[in-house]
């Protein structure tokens, strides 16, 4: 029973982080330019190894294995941001100026000017 | 003294989470091992140099949930806006003034930023961070300061 449970369990973490992954990779291909798509592959980096991890822990349990799945998820929180941001920082370095869905140059704003419209969240 | 003991300490789980093999040899070896690098580790004085001063606070795990419930909640934000590209892509890029003293407290921040999928630090200055901005909803926490009240709570541990 509880064994049956655990499986499906680790299955909707295993489903939901493949979901993700698949996400990861729609994103790369409909946004605009360059930094648009390091959003979108920060996905994968993230919930979707998180999830998929989570998933593999439960299905090993209590075990030596799951010590390494969860190094594998530190090792991945530590080294995403610093590759995400070299991959920006390589881009500025490049001459890639950011642009908006049109293709204009994105806005620079400082954040207390009043402008902007406000979010919706 | 504490960071040379809690360093062994650290090394030694580490050993005996990834060996699996538990004969007596190899504890020998493992323990050879893990002197060996905390003393190479002293004598290149890079113990405690480098070291977040936050690490041993009970605030730390706090602020990890946390930041790992911003996270899920801006991968739905971006999964979505990979679907509906055309009326959710909004990007920008962000100053956002930043008060944090310490240069460890910097560095959590701007890698937190780039952590939450929706936001990349481009550029981290003294009292300024540069940072690329995909959705409306992701400027806006980012304009909330909360992540920076959390990183500063997380500072003032004592």
């Amino acid at each position: 029973m509880v064994e049956t449970m655990l499986t499906a369990v680790s299955g909707v973490f295993l489903l939901a982080g493949g979901l993700f992954g698949i996400m990861g990779g729609i994103g790369p291909l409909r946004f605009p330019d360059f930094y648009t798509r390091l959003h979108a592959a920060g996905i994968t980096d993230t919930l979707c190894a998180f999830l998929i991890i989570v998933g593999l822990v439960i299905q090993a349990g209590l075990a030596l294995v799951s010590i390494k799945l969860m190094l594998i998820l530190v090792f991945m929180v530590f080294t995403a941001p610093t590759a995400s941001h070299a991959l920006a920082r390589a881009g500025m370095a490049a001459g890639d100026d950011p642009g908006t869905l049109e293709g204009e140059p994105a806005p620079v704003a400082p954040l207390d000017s009043s402008g902007e419209p406000s979010s919706n969240s | 003294m504490r960071y040379l003991f809690s360093l062994a300490v650290v090394l030694s789980l580490l050993w005996l989470g990834m060996s699996g093999v538990y004969k007596p040899l190899m504890y020998i070896l493992g323990a050879g091992s893990v002197v060996f690098v905390v003393w190479m580790s002293r004598r290149m004085d890079v113990v405690g140099v480098e070291h977040n001063p936050v690490l041993y606070s009970w605030r730390l795990p706090i602020y990890w949930l946390w930041l790992l419930w911003e996270i899920v909640k801006s991968n739905i934000e971006v999964s979505r806006a990979a679907l509906w590209p055309g009326k959710l892509v909004r990007p920008r890029v962000l100053k956002v003034p930043m008060s944090l003293g310490s240069a460890v407290g910097k560095v959590t921040y701007a890698n937190s930023i780039t952590l939450t999928p929706g936001t990349v630090t481009l550029l981290l200055e003294d009292d300024h961070l540069e940072v690329h901005a995909l959705l409306e909803s992701s400027a806006a926490s980012l304009e909330s300061g909360d992540m920076e009240a959390k990183i500063a709570w997380l500072e003032n541990h004592k």
